[in-house]
């Protein structure tokens, strides 16, 4: 079974996101980027699948500037095969995003795709359900534990209140939650060899892709900052405040 | 507190300050890809952050313990081991033909600092299995090469020097340990070896001791002292791990810093010994790894500055205290604590050039094609090791001292984590042959016994910077007045420097011989900034812009404190005998 793994490349979870002057959006200039940490879960994984003898062949994608190769390095440094650099500096839209991995998939007829389950930029969610809709694959989105069994794959999903087993028949889309596993360190060994691993460079018309962005961002601002509480006598005045708040 | 690699510096004086493009270029590593090292150095510094740096504190508090002949590491030290091994750090450095990645000494210098930051105690161990490798891969047999190499080149067995003893410490010469021998091609070694770092525990399957002990026919002094290889367990033709060696730790010492690096007393009571290299060169062979572990001894001083640096840079942006006279709310709006940190940063980022520049030396003198280029190369390199080791370690006791200051009285209590960096890097400028013997080789060995010619060959390349300056202006329009002054300045200073120490007569060229180096140190950091910064704004590099604003500080602040170490210069030693002895009592 051939798995594809989508990676982002995205601000640094632990950089703080700081809004460019104009409100035009994140300002990224200077700043640590990393792979989504959701994506480096799905390429763990993949990995793991590929160890397991369940995957043949992994391959990782990167839609984004030239320095999506670096993450795409990152994914082979832990065990991918081979990597696919769709290259852009556009930020695309997920729906541009999952029209151009459809192609990859049907070129690259690959049985299971592994995706973040959202990307921890702009949090959309979106990817993996679109590109699922349009190859017209079943889906098990927020995977907690994955099983796979012949042509078929098992996906505990994290809802709210607990965990839900759907069974999916493959090819399918499968959509990573946090703790599905915890993704391994790079060895350095593994790190000299991915440099020797291919990188196929294509753009987005190779696929015939019309990414025209269908969203228009009025303004990004910070999140309002928190203001101070307000310290209650009892519980009748902690219900009084919360009724005047329109809260309950 | 957390640990962020400083990547982007390192990259950044990598590739603009010092001529690690040229070392990329030599045939031996022509697989190596600025972009493998970005790669390389992003690997081993997410593994710093995540893996090590957590288990700091926890090596302070609970400092290794010795139970029966037994040492158990600080709690998460094992299993942080077990993760180095497992991630293949230990090969970084070492010959592809043992094993090793063979990766260039500079990409090495790096990853060490960033091992160093984030845990020093714990960074020990790597660095002596490194340096143990080295020497046996240098001068042992190919038997004991076969047997011990390939499994300390994963990691799965340490190594330790045994060297000190309780009367043979900065001079070796009068070392006790026997060796005799026992006519089947191996040697009973008995006697005792004090601070022995890392000489037990239980990290490693095996660890494989190096140990200077004399023979019954020796002569005396150092030119009777040779090397043996006595493991903790025998090792089996077929790689197997067999009996205990008559080997083993009588006592941790209590120490100031470094808590989590066991500090052992060994006692070797007829142990079994292989011979390395030639009978009574034993110090020759040490000193195959002493150059080295003298440079990294450097960047753990650098390494533990920037850790307690960044503390230091955390704090001052969360404590709010007293009315700021600028924008910012906390304390990193008080220019007096916006000192320290500039001082601090610019300090660190000079003393991280010269091991850089210590590093690339010692790779062109391993791989350039060139005979004549790696005969120079390698001159480069033994002069400037002293000069890391000592302003490296000597900026880190600084730096810290300095963070601990940042955190007012926050950092006198143990809970902010900045003492024990204070307490840490103290023995920096300890270990590894004091400061002041540094300062002593740099004397007598670089400068003094080739006639200057070393010093000289680097004076005259550093003065080729000025026209690099005038040229970055004349491209960029970028002004750069400051740092053309200090330059001139310094370079007058440093070749009046090294006239002196040339000229002046031994016991007084030892009076300030500590000095020089120092001197050394600010002038060739801040010449190799200004070089980095010039090469920056050429490239076009984002971060230049910043660099110009850090060697503006340096040539302002630090270059300049050359001047008052060339004043004592003039009048060296004499200063120092003039005063009476007995007034060093009360006056």
């Amino acid at each position: 079974m051939k798995v594809l793994v989508p990676v982002k490349r995205v601000l640094d979870y632990n950089v703080k996101a700081r809004v460019k002057a104009d409100q035009s959006g994140v300002d990224l200039s200077n700043v640590k980027m990393s792979m989504n940490p959701f994506d480096e879960i799905s390429v763990e994984e993949a990995v793991r699948m590929k160890e397991a003898g369940t995957a043949t062949e992994a391959i990782v994608v990167s839609i984004g500037p030239a320095k999506a190769q670096e993450t795409i390095r990152t994914a082979l440094a832990i065990g991918m095969d081979r990597g696919i650099h769709v290259l852009t500096d556009e930020d695309l839209e997920p729906l541009a995003i999952a029209k151009i991995l459809k192609a990859i998939v049907e070129a690259e007829d690959a049985q299971l795709v592994i995706a973040g389950k959202q990307a921890i930029d702009n949090d959309y969610g979106a990817t993996g359900s679109m590109l699922a809709a349009m190859l017209d694959w079943p889906q098990g989105t927020f995977a907690n534990t994955v099983e796979t069994s012949g042509g078929s794959m098992t996906v505990k999903r994290e809802v709210d209140g607990g965990l839900q087993t759907v069974k999916l028949t493959l090819p399918a889309v499968v959509t990573t939650d946090l703790r599905l596993n915890e993704p391994r360190y790079a060895r350095l060994p593994d790190i000299m060899k991915a440099k020797k691993k291919t990188i196929d460079a294509k753009t987005p018309e190779d696929f015939g892709v019309d990414t025209t962005p269908r969203l228009k961002t009025v303004k990004v601002t910070e999140p309002a900052g928190r203001s101070a509480g307000v310290i209650v006598e009892n519980v009748e005045e902690l219900v009084a405040s919360l009724k005047k708040e329109g809260v309950i | 507190m957390p640990y962020t690699p400083p990547i982007k510096s390192m990259k950044y004086l990598l590739h603009h300050a010092v001529d690690f493009d040229a070392v990329l270029a030599c045939p031996d590593h022509s697989d190596t890809t600025a972009d493998l090292v970005g790669d390389i150095l992003d690997g081993a510094g997410r593994f710093a952050s995540d893996v090590l740096a957590p288990t700091n504190w926890a090596g302070d508090q609970t400092p290794a313990a010795l139970s029966g002949d037994a040492v158990t590491t600080s709690p998460g030290f094992k299993d942080a081991y077990s993760a180095y091994v497992e991630a293949g750090w230990q090969g970084l450095g070492m010959a592809v033909d043992h094993g090793g990645m063979g990766l260039p000494q500079a990409v090495s210098v790096a990853t060490g600092e960033m091992t160093y930051a984030a845990n020093m105690a714990f960074g020990l161990c790597p660095m002596l299995t490194a340096s143990a490798m080295k020497a046996i891969a240098a001068h042992a047999s190919d038997d004991l090469k076969a047997k011990y190499l390939p499994k300390m080149v994963t990691g799965e067995w340490s190594g330790a020097m045994n060297l000190t003893e309780p009367q043979a410490g900065s001079d070796l010469g009068p070392v006790r340990t026997k060796a005799v021998d026992k006519g089947d091609g191996t040697y009973a070694i008995s006697g005792q070896k004090i601070y022995i770092t890392w000489g037990e525990h239980d990290c490693a399957d095996n660890i494989v001791h190096l140990v200077l002990a004399r023979l019954p026919d020796a002569p005396e002094g150092s030119k009777g002292i040779s090397l043996f290889l006595c493991p903790k367990y025998f090792v089996g033709d077929d790689g197997a791990l067999g009996e205990r060696n008559s080997l083993k730790c009588i006592g941790l010492e209590h120490k100031l810093g470094i808590h989590g690096s066991p500090t052992c007393t060994m006692e070797f009571d007829g142990a079994t010994g292989w011979l390395i290299g030639e009978p009574n060169r034993g110090l020759a062979c040490m000193f195959t790894m002493m150059n080295e572990a003298r440079l990294f001894v450097g960047v753990q001083g650098v390494a533990i500055g920037d850790r307690a640096y960044q503390a230091a840079l955390g704090f001052a942006r969360e404590r709010v205290q007293g009315r700021t006279l600028g924008k910012q709310e906390t304390i990193i709006g008080h220019p007096d604590v916006r000192r320290m940190l500039m001082d601090m940063k610019a300090r660190l980022m000079g003393a991280r050039v010269i091991c850089m520049a210590t590093a690339v030396a010692g790779d062109i003198a391993a791989s350039h094609p060139h005979e004549e280029t790696r005969k120079a190369a390698h001159i480069r390199e033994a002069l400037l090791t002293p000069i890391a080791k000592s302003y490296g370690s000597d900026v880190g006791i600084s730096a810290t001292s300095t963070a601990v200051q940042v955190h007012g009285g926050m950092g006198f209590v143990e809970e902010t984590g900045a003492a024990q960096h204070y307490r840490d890097s103290r023995i920096a400028s300890i270990y590894e042959g004091t400061n002041g013997i540094q300062a002593i080789d740099l004397l007598a060995r670089k400068i003094r016994r080739d006639g200057g010619a070393g010093m000289m060959a680097l004076i005259e390349e550093l003065s080729q910077i000025p026209a690099l300056l005038v040229m970055t202006t004349a491209e960029t329009g970028v002004r750069l007045g400051s740092s053309r002054d200090a330059l001139e300045q310094s370079l007058a200073t440093l070749r009046e420097a090294t006239q002196i120490m040339l000229d002046i007569d031994e016991a007084d060229g030892l009076g300030g011989a500590s000095n020089y180096l120092m001197l050394c140190g600010h002038i060739i950091a801040g010449c190799l900034l200004i070089k980095g910064m010039c090469n920056g704004l050429l490239a076009g590099d984002p971060q230049a812009e910043n660099m110009q604003k850090l060697v503006w500080y340096h040539a302002l602040v630090v270059m300049p404190e050359a001047g008052a170490h060339l004043n004592y210069l003039r009048r060296a030693g004499r200063v120092l005998f003039d005063y009476p002895e007995i007034a060093l009592g009360d006056l």
